[in-house]
């Protein structure tokens, strides 16, 4: 309603908000450790559950660290976990995806074998399964969370793969004398780029909720490092007491991910009209 | 339809194979070895060998899985390493809590979520319409388990309305339990509504576009008529797959509404079995966890004809 006032289209409006989330989450990762008022690990027990003060902007948490400086080094933690696992996901899901859609027969079957085994084991649960193989830790967040969201990538890279190698553009290249990677990389991947980009940006979403669910059930970024996820773990027995340690670690999380949403939401219009409602 | 049913079965069964091996494979991976971890720190030099012996762990690898394979089977899921139960009971016992949390969680969240759907397609891009998209969107935004612990200091501990943590089971006292699981089903309901929302609106907007509808309205039929009667049947397909997939998925997710509110449930026995590297446990959780998963999504496909007739031929 905002958007018709100011004579914005709904769907544009809501990219701008997403853009604008997504670029805030962005600056504050990258600068963090400039903008933050105090290291995110200096204890300070006089302040202990404190709420905001002048002295800490949103208070302290159950050790007395700066809340306002423990938030910021938290989005470095959860953008930097998110931008990693979403380019492992979608570079090995291209690279299984575009070679299981050109060279079809063997190599197909067996990928989409594999593939569908993994695509069988819901959300969380293959994540769970390889944070008991590499144990808590950043890295260990990676590759899982990467693991398990690359077979969605590989099959929406083989459906697309399918759908345009059989083409006259990618015949001509092949009657060319072209070979098949230089067919690959020059004319099928580039036409892939845009479902890969609407995949990608959901998927943003889905590892910083799917890191924070780790991180809560102290499987994901161990402390004291702070993550949004693992401060609600940590702060959670103080949630009578100290409500603010509770609260603002998952309206962090909240906004980021309406943020990313619609964002999505905009970038599949954009890139994807058909699939507009 | 007999053939229909058949061949999806038959399809699920590899699936479900394959779903075993990835599980094997994954537990294997585990650093350290199982009989080790079993005997702890006082094992004997001999004790190891014979342990190693005794579980089969010094067969080849491929044996193992079969030996491992017969024996779930058979309903044989191995004993925890920590408390020496065995494993499958443990699990079921488990699982009864979760699931009823799940199912009554889901079944709410569809018979909120899709009228809402359907009303926000039949108002499209008008202030009904804005307002179920604004309101689902923000759903889909907040993590379950944030939301959950901002209902517990609420209504748990500010208002002092619901029991704050823990769990009676229904066969001890209905009334008791129906208060211990009010909060995390209503969390479970807020969250999984935003996407079933979603979908139920557009797989909606896409039947109204159809000439059917147009047809129908044009016999005079009131609105009403024609979105129960005509579009709802056609709209309610997909929507029931992400149903489906809802359902499935928060078999595993579920872990951290069990962690919030302290709840002994499947999830949480998964999650503290990893952290008490109590490798049964965790194998059988998740082995569990994903044939459920496949099964429910094996049942949303058979269900499918009974709305869309067109799928079994």
């Amino acid at each position: 309603m905002i958007a018709r006032a100011l004579g914005i289209p709904a769907m544009r409006f809501n990219g701008l908000i997403g853009i604008t989330v997504v670029g805030l989450l962005l600056l504050v990762a990258i600068f963090g450790p400039w903008l933050a008022p105090y290291d995110p690990l200096k204890l300070d027990l006089l302040a202990r559950l404190k709420g905001p003060s002048a002295a800490h902007l949103l208070g302290a948490d159950e050790f007395g660290r700066d809340m306002l400086s423990r938030l910021m080094y938290g989005a470095r933690t959860s953008a930097w976990i998110a931008f990693a696992t979403v380019l492992f996901a979608i570079v090995f899901g291209t690279f299984f995806g575009i070679l299981a859609g050109f060279l079809r027969g063997w190599t197909d079957r067996l990928l989409m074998m594999v593939n569908d085994a993994l695509l069988a084991f819901p959300g969380l649960l293959l994540a769970l399964g390889f944070m008991a193989v590499f144990g808590a830790s950043r890295n260990g967040i990676i590759i899982a969370l990467g693991i398990a969201y690359m077979p969605v990538a590989v099959r929406v890279v083989r459906g697309t793969v399918l759908s345009i190698r059989e083409r006259e553009y990618v015949e001509a290249s092949r009657v060319m004398g072209n070979s098949g990677i230089v067919t690959m990389l020059r004319h099928v991947l580039p036409n892939c780029l845009a479902p890969i980009m609407v995949l990608a940006t959901t998927m943003f979403g889905w590892v910083v909720l799917s890191e924070s669910a780790l991180s809560f059930l102290g499987l994901g970024v161990p402390p004291p490092a702070p993550s949004w996820g693992n401060m609600l773990s940590t702060g959670r027995p103080y949630i009578n007491q100290a409500p603010h340690i509770i609260i603002l670690p998952g309206l962090c999380i909240s906004i980021t991910l309406l943020g990313v949403n619609l964002l999505g939401d905009a970038v599949r219009d954009w890139l994807d009209p058909k699939m507009q409602d | 339809m007999v053939r229909f049913v058949l061949t999806r079965i038959a399809t699920a069964i590899p699936t479900l194979f394959l779903v075993s091996i990835a599980v094997f494979a994954l537990m294997r991976m585990i650093p350290g070895d199982p009989a080790a971890l079993m005997l702890g720190d006082l094992a004997q030099p001999g004790q190891l060998e014979a342990l190693r012996h005794e579980m089969g762990l010094d067969r080849p690898i491929a044996l193992q899985y079969l030996y491992w394979l017969g024996d779930v089977l058979s309903g044989d899921f191995g004993q925890s390493i920590s408390t020496r139960q065995p494993v499958l009971p443990l699990m079921l016992e488990r699982f009864s809590v979760s699931a009823t949390i799940v199912v009554v969680a889901v079944f709410f969240a569809t018979l909120i979520a899709v009228p809402a759907g359907m009303f926000a397609a039949w108002r499209q891009n008008r202030a009904g319409d804005i307002a179920v998209i604004a309101t689902s969107t923000l759903l889909l935004s907040i993590p379950s388990f944030w939301l959950g612990l901002m209902l517990l200091l609420i209504f748990g501990l500010q208002l002092g309305w619901l029991p704050v943590v823990g769990y009676v089971p229904f066969s001890r006292d209905f009334g008791s339990a129906l208060l211990f699981i009010i909060l995390p089903v209503v969390t479970l309901v807020l969250v999984e509504s935003g996407s079933i929302t979603r979908m139920a609106r557009a797989s909606t907007i896409e039947v109204a576009r159809l000439e059917y509808i147009t047809h129908a309205r044009a016999k005079g039929l009131p609105e009403s008529t024609v979105m129960w009667r005509h579009a709802f049947k056609n709209a309610f397909a997909p929507t029931m797959t992400l149903i489906g997939l809802v359902l499935g998925s928060l078999l595993a997710n579920i872990a951290v509404i069990e962690m919030v509110f302290t709840i002994p449930g499947l999830g949480r026995l998964l999650v503290d079995g990893i952290y008490a590297r109590d490798y049964p446990i965790v194998q059988g959780c998740m082995l569990f966890t994903a044939f459920l998963y496949v099964l429910v999504n094996l049942l949303v496909d058979l269900l499918y004809p009974l709305l869309d007739p067109r799928v079994t031929a």
